[in-house]
């Protein structure tokens, strides 16, 4: 069970949030010079790490606003809170 | 030698004191060089090793698995076996491993106990019963076995289910020739037939890297040393990112915990297996006598193999909503395996850009009931280096190309 500390309202349990999947991902441009395996990566290829993962959360069920996570994805601890935007933090 | 089980050698044996068994199969050490490695001893891994010495006659393969044998998630599901796909594709394919599993204990010489009990989908509302007469009329032309009953159909059929329920049960479609299946037993009786025909079965045998040459596969880095082949199979489900990593391959494949739980055992009660995704349920009772639930992902990336508290909640709830008697019942045992989600929810049995190197993924929450087909034509494909007829839509490069068999839709795949 997450206790996700939403930088907005605070900590809240999990069934609150969504998860939107791996962070950082930069759409890939202009998009008339994007190869097919570069739009094939951009859509589907993801890190999928076991250890420590970066990914984007919505409060759905409160303030409905984005951020990002860094989560151990074997015990589940987060490890960090980051706003959209900002680039990923130094974890351990 | 592996002695054939009958009603003959049970005899026998009852008559001797049971002293004549022999270990189901070898526990091999690493042997230098093999024809061809199969990582992963699930379900999917095994079969693969069984028909490569099987129907590809191959002298010398290992099967290399990190822990024991049946430990992942064929250990962990919950057991069921039907084909109820919608694309033809899909559906032939799922077909053709109900139709292995039909014959399988015979086959193996190993009573996997494949028990047809039928498989219900429930439909709780006009739209949900539409989507029911769509599906039971894209399996009749992939010619499965599909019936679709009306709401006193199903509570004739079914006994037990709440007499009003918060969502009405107006009807149900039926797959008679589902049902469930041993899970245990299929791993034990692919590793004993495949260790008869000289597979080796290396257990506490974990992957750390592939030795690579002029951008093909020559073998594998292990805790037990370098186990080297031209050719090497991955079976290894949630897993699969991390292995594929190491041999530089990327895949589309994202890990979930995905829970299941069996309630204490009771007297039987339920004769078929039944799944309703409106209120969340899927629930079938083992032949120990525990109701056996199966929940949805945590939908949040983990290799944790531990389910959360919402989803048990929720399953029970819905287990309650269907089953008022069973409110009193206790749970007995959760847990979950880590399975490999794919956007379209339909596997990946395809080369890599790894020459040599061979991947059967992308099953998500139902491969279980793919184990004979899984293994079948990676074992074509690792043999004979092209695809097999059936699995030849389940490429990589669908997610380049666009040909995605997108039964996450199609046939409801609640995720």
């Amino acid at each position: 069970m997450l206790l996700i500390d939403c930088p907005h309202c605070g900590p809240r349990a999990e069934v609150e949030f969504r998860c939107g999947g791996e962070a950082h991902i930069a759409r890939p441009g202009p998009h008339d010079s994007v190869s097919d395996a570069e739009w094939t990566d951009y859509l589907f290829t993801r890190e999928n790490p076991k250890g420590v993962h970066f990914e984007r959360w919505c409060h759905t069920a409160g303030c409905q606003r984005w951020f990002n996570v860094a989560r151990d994805t074997v015990s589940h601890e987060i490890l960090a809170v980051y706003p959209m935007g900002a680039s990923a933090p130094e974890v351990s | 030698m592996t002695r054939r089980y009958s009603a003959f050698s049970l005899l026998q044996e009852g008559l001797r004191g049971q002293r004549g068994w022999v270990s189901a199969w070898r526990d091999s050490i690493p042997d230098g060089a093999y024809e061809a490695i199969v990582i992963g001893g699930g379900g999917h891994g095994l079969a693969t090793a069984y028909y490569l010495v099987k129907n590809h006659g191959l002298k010398k393969v290992a099967l290399l698995e990190r822990g024991w044998i049946g430990g992942g998630n064929t250990g962990r599901n919950t057991t069921i076996i039907r084909s109820n796909y919608f694309f033809p594709e899909t559906a032939q394919f799922f077909e053709f491993a109900l139709k292995l599993y039909e014959g399988l204990s015979h086959e193996l010489n190993y009573n996997i106990m494949f028990s047809q009990r039928g498989m219900w989908m429930l439909g709780h509302d006009r739209h949900g019963m539409e989507m029911l007469r769509r599906s039971a009329n894209a399996m009749r032309l992939n010619g499965i076995d599909a019936e679709l009953h009306d709401g006193d159909s199903v509570r004739r059929q079914i006994p037990g289910l709440n007499d009003s329920p918060r969502f009405p049960i107006l009807g149900g479609l039926n797959q008679p020739r589902g049902g469930s299946a041993r899970h245990d037993a299929v791993a034990w009786g692919y590793a004993r037939a495949a260790s008869a025909m000289g597979v080796d079965i290396i257990q506490n045998c974990q992957v750390s890297g592939f030795l690579i040459e002029r951008g093909r596969v020559r073998g594998v880095e292990t805790n037990l040393g370098t186990i080297r082949s031209d050719t090497v199979g991955m079976a290894v489900a949630g897993h699969s990112s991390v292995l594929a990593a190491k041999a530089g391959v990327a895949l589309p494949v994202t890990s979930y915990a995905l829970q299941a739980f069996v309630s204490e055992p009771v007297k039987p009660c339920l004769d078929t297996v039944l799944l309703s995704p409106a209120t969340g349920t899927y629930l079938s009772q083992s032949d120990k006598g525990e109701l056996v639930i199966g929940a949805g992902l945590d939908l949040y990336p983990s290799y944790a193999q531990r389910g959360n508290l919402p989803w048990m909640e929720r399953a029970a709830a819905g287990v309650v909503e269907l089953f008022p008697a069973f409110s009193r019942m206790r749970f007995l045992r959760q847990w979950a395996g880590i399975v490999d989600v794919v956007h379209d929810s339909t596997p990946i049995i395809d080369e890599t850009s790894l020459g040599g190197f061979y991947i059967n993924c992308g099953w998500g929450t139902g491969g279980f009931k793919a184990i004979p087909a899984g293994g079948w034509c990676l074992a074509h494909l690792m043999a004979t280096g092209k695809a097999h007829p059936l699995a030849s839509s389940f490429t990589l490069d669908r997610f380049r190309t666009g040909a995605l068999i997108d039964e996450a839709s199609a046939s409801g795949i609640a995720h």
